[in-house]
């Protein structure tokens, strides 16, 4: 069925459109709506585009790193400011798929994807968003929660601080192939360590739940101690706490409880 | 509906067709130009078989949108062939082994042209990520990449 594409100069134009046509998805990279459109979803009757080149912005030169909603993985990869974002961005995908998927785009695409998201979401990321009553920032667990509720509006960037150091950031994706399969379980941390001791932990999980996670018994189990193994022990139990994970092709609900804290036993003590 | 008028460059030629909104660029290469070189796989972005080049840039042509290319420049497999000559590539595939159906091999010479301009002499390793989003379900893959690196500069 043929669709109407729309496409504007600017993403606030582009978002009027979205949010006054209920039909109306954005088109990003397409590797997520061109998908529905070939396997015929006829909820899908007008397509919205955007030339705006804010959409395509990296400002990544200070401590709080923003990016545009329609940057790539392959252009996160090929900035060396962007180191911390380079593990989750290769882990997406081949070399085409990074070619055409955008960071606002993976932050809808449903499980066994959205691992980049993952990231995000263990960084504490923003995510600016623009509707028909105007732009607003959105922290990236609120988005989340409401991403079913969110046709209408348009990402415009995400944001998020650096961590601090390189070791404060881990990330892991299980998957079936490597490294570009669908996600059995996609797992991020982010553990400032101030004193010593762990101050502001964030876990996120992927495929653990309809949307990506926060794991908040692991957290608590982390904050205010140091990372040894006895602490490591105590969040690895606490990992499946609160999850809801669904059976797919991949592995079932019962696999990905099992395993979720082993992985993240070895994602925290740094095991391969 | 009304058809969308589309203008560009397809393997070094300028071309004009007419689409209809939400057609894809695989589509509109293999029913509106007649290039039938990339293959119809998954439709999802899965197997790679409808890779081609934009902009020099490797990119599903299944999951892209036909006007999204308007003005930019699309490479086949189609442009690959010299006259009655097979393209080194193409050759070092043959002699490799490196085809068995043939179906996902439009794809894996795509992705293997993007890679080599990109990187002249990649190893086995690199060879494996930059042919990471297609599949062959037939060789093994060993003979691609035995091909793949015997294209490379500096191999005999």
């Amino acid at each position: 069925m043929a669709v109407t594409v729309k496409t504007f100069s600017s993403a606030s134009e582009a978002a009027g459109a979205l949010s006054s046509d209920r039909s109306a998805r954005y088109l990003g990279g397409g590797t997520l709506v061109m998908r529905a459109l070939n396997e015929g979803d006829v909820t899908i009757s007008t397509v919205v585009r955007a030339h705006d080149q804010a959409l395509t912005r990296i400002d990544a030169s200070g401590p709080r790193v923003t990016l545009g909603a329609g940057v790539t993985f392959a252009r996160i990869l090929a900035e060396r400011d962007l180191a911390f974002l380079h593990a989750p961005a290769r882990s997406i995908g081949g070399p085409a798929v990074r070619n055409m998927g955008t960071v606002g785009g993976n932050l809808f695409a449903p499980n066994p994807y959205g691992d980049f998201t993952v990231a995000l979401l263990a960084l504490d990321a923003t995510v600016a968003v623009q509707g028909g009553f105007g732009a607003r920032d959105i922290p990236i667990e609120e988005f989340l929660q409401a991403r079913d509720r969110q046709a209408g509006t348009l990402v415009l960037s995400v944001s998020c601080t650096r961590p601090a150091s390189n070791e404060a950031f881990h990330y892991r994706k299980i998957a079936r192939i490597k490294p570009k399969g669908g996600s059995v379980i996609t797992l991020a941390a982010h553990l400032p360590v101030s004193g010593g001791r762990i101050a502001g932990a964030r876990i996120a999980l992927g495929s653990m739940a309809p949307t990506q996670i926060r794991a908040r018994a692991a957290e608590r189990a982390l904050e205010g101690r140091a990372l040894d193994a006895a602490t490591i022990a105590a969040a690895a139990s606490a990992a499946a706490e609160g999850t809801s994970p669904s059976d797919n092709a991949l592995g079932s609900a019962w696999y990905r409880r099992e395993i979720v804290g082993v992985h993240l036993r070895r994602l925290l003590s740094g095991q391969e | 509906m009304s058809k969308i008028p589309l203008q560009f460059r397809h393997n070094g030629r300028d071309v004009a067709i007419f689409v209809d909104g939400g057609t894809n660029l695989l589509v509109a290469l293999r029913e509106l130009i007649g290039d039938m070189t990339p293959k119809f796989g998954c439709g999802q972005g899965g197997c790679g078989t409808c890779s081609v080049l934009i902009d020099g840039e490797l990119h599903l042509s299944c999951l892209t949108l036909a006007e999204t290319v308007a003005g930019r420049a699309v490479e086949t497999l189609d442009g690959m062939k010299q006259g009655p000559n097979l393209h080194p590539l193409q050759r070092a595939f043959a002699d490799h082994f490196a085809a068995q159906c043939g179906y996902c091999t439009p794809g894996m010479l795509m992705a293997a042209t993007a890679l080599l301009r990109r990187n002249p002499k990649p190893t086995l390793e690199e060879i494996k990520v930059g042919l990471d989003g297609n599949l062959c379900r037939c060789t093994g893959y060993t003979g691609i990449f035995e091909a793949i690196q015997a294209c490379a500069v500096g191999a005999k």
